[in-house]
């Protein structure tokens, strides 16, 4: 087996007093796509810094492709591809001009960086845009210009913080899209997200992370299978009736939890669940059955929602 | 590795500006003309009149006011470059985090934006003097041999301005630095009437501003005059501001970017 693309044992991150990564292992092997799933402040912008070599580890030990972050950074970047969480394009400059200052600062030969516009532009969906300057696209196409901007140097790893964050859900769907199609053609994908949806639509393999630490990994259906039962009852009620009924519903599912607007019950078997509930006289006034998710997941492990 | 890294900062900011180039052509070229034509000409008038050229070494206040303006103007260019692109880099546009992400390390980029400013400097010295020798204040030749000097005094200006700018958490400190430093600097530096005219107490004071020196050396090499401090001291002072500003910038840029 080939050796992992990163490697971190003991990863930990420190600002003065406050500790961002607290001692967190992990791999990321070649060609999969290997997700940090967590809430904002979880840890997992800094991680991606250190992965990224431009933000130094205070502690543990960080391998990435094969190489030492401290003592290798520019070799290691040279070959990573860098999506930040906001767009740092240059505003002023056309779609074509960034990308072809961004080929300039990896030290592309010019015709090289020439070739790969055209293909990146394509790929990005952004041919027709090229001469338009950054500040008159949308919020997806920046965020696709920042990936193809990422890939000028045709990197052995993506690195991508939030990717869809304050996208239109078209627009997520259409970015899916494209990393879908990164990942099929075998490039090395890393993911941060607070979206479950995201992390299961991208990821082969994840880890939960929560105020610092790892608290789960595995692929999401694995995460699901492990920490949630298959289905989902959830029920939302008159505000009045909202105490009685977690009392009266005490025991009747594999385990329930009660959220400020709904109450979730986790069952194997959601009709029986429904009937046991009508039985028990609750009458909700909405009702919906769902099968878990990461986030339910997270739930489970936290006791905290993704998104709050 | 072909090209050198800050070379490729270099270039990117050239990219930038080709972009932006319209609105500051006109401000560099309307700025000396509208200078010199108010004091130069307007006030230097009266000036004139009043001293015979006695006062200003035999010289009228226009040839007088010239070259210390262009030193002048290449310190608010310098300090200018460095201040609010260098904060929008940083934090506004956070597109100094995209080179960083890159093979360029702090120290080229660093060196590579002041290197651009260099460039930067040489235009609008150049074009200063193109006003200048219009207005027939100084000479073409003569004034084009004062180029170097007032892109020195730019520069001696520019590197401790990304140091200062790269400890900022906003734009208060900018807006501070411009009314309680260049400006009072620009008026007080031996630009528009020598230091010797201040109180006892100040002029040394001026001495030891960059800009005085900027201002001597420039008059000196336009005008064939003596300057006050000699020239290699001059040339050093400005020289060690742009050395020690610019590793003083790399460590600042350094301890903000790379967190």
């Amino acid at each position: 087996m080939r050796s992992p693309l990163v490697t971190a044992r003991a990863l930990t991150k420190r600002f003065g007093d406050f500790t961002a990564v607290d001692g967190i292992d992990f791999d990321v092997h070649q060609g999969e796509a290997f997700g940090f799933l967590g809430p904002n402040g979880a840890g997992k912008s800094s991680t991606m810094r250190m992965i990224g070599a431009v933000s130094p580890i205070s502690g543990g030990t960080l391998t990435v492709l094969g190489l030492d972050p401290a003592a290798d950074g520019p070799a290691i970047r040279a070959r990573l591809g860098v999506v930040p969480q906001e767009d740092n394009l240059d505003q002023e400059l056309t779609v074509w001009e960034n990308l072809y200052i961004y080929g300039r600062y990896f030290d592309l030969p010019r015709q090289v960086i020439l070739e790969r516009i055209d293909e990146l532009l394509e790929f990005a969906q952004l041919t027709e845009r090229r001469n338009d300057t950054v500040e008159h696209l949308s919020g997806g196409m920046k965020r696709r210009l920042t990936i193809a901007r990422g890939l000028i140097n045709q990197p052995d790893l993506l690195l991508l913080d939030e990717p869809t964050t304050g996208l239109d859900p078209q627009a997520r769907h259409a970015l899916w899209d494209r990393l879908y199609r990164l990942k099929q053609r075998g490039v090395t994908l890393i993911v941060t997200t607070h979206y479950m949806d995201e992390a299961e639509q991208l990821c082969d393999r994840l880890v939960i992370m929560d105020k610092g630490r790892i608290v789960a990994e595995g692929s999401p259906r694995d995460l699901i299978a492990r920490y949630s039962p298959r289905e989902v009852v959830e029920l939302r009620l008159a505000p009045d009736d909202h105490d009685r009924a977690v009392a009266s519903l005490d025991g009747l599912a594999r385990r329930i939890e009660v959220l400020p607007d709904r109450i979730l019950l986790y069952t194997d078997d959601a009709e029986a669940t429904i009937g046991d509930v009508f039985e028990r006289g609750v009458e909700p006034e909405s009702m919906l059955t769902r099968r878990s998710t990461l986030e339910d997941v997270f739930l489970r492990l936290t006791g905290r929602r993704l998104m709050d | 590795m072909r090209t050198p890294a800050f070379l490729r900062v270099v270039e990117g900011e050239a990219r930038v500006y080709r972009r932006v180039w319209r609105g500051s052509v006109i401000s560099t070229f309307l700025n000396p003309v509208l200078f010199l034509a108010a004091m130069g000409l307007g006030l230097g008038r009266l000036v004139d009149e009043r001293t015979a050229g006695a006062g200003l070494d035999g010289l009228t206040y226009l040839a007088f006011l010239a070259p210390g303006l262009l030193a002048a103007t290449a310190m608010q260019t310098g300090a200018g470059d460095s201040s609010w692109p260098v904060m929008a880099g940083i934090k506004w546009r956070k597109t100094y985090d995209a080179v960083l992400a890159t093979p360029v390390g702090v120290a080229s980029l660093t060196v590579g934006h002041l290197a651009w400013v260099g460039i930067r400097l040489v235009f609008v010295s150049v074009a200063f003097v193109l006003v200048m020798a219009a207005f027939g204040a100084v000479g073409l030749a003569a004034g084009l041999t004062a180029v170097p000097a007032a892109v020195l005094t730019g520069l001696a200006f520019a590197a401790p301005m990304v140091a200062y700018t790269a400890g900022l958490k906003g734009e208060q400190g900018l807006t501070s630095m411009f009314r309680f430093g260049i400006v009072p600097l620009f008026l007080f530096s031996g630009t528009f009437f020598p230091v010797s005219q201040l109180p006892d107490w100040l002029e040394p004071l001026a001495w030891v501003t960059p800009l005085w020196h900027g201002v001597e050396l420039s008059r000196s090499v336009a005008l064939g005059t003596v300057p006050v401090p000699p020239p290699w001291l001059s040339v050093a002072y400005l020289a060690s501001w742009t050395v020690g500003g610019t590793w003083l910038a790399v460590v600042r840029m350094r301890r903000r970017l790379v967190t």
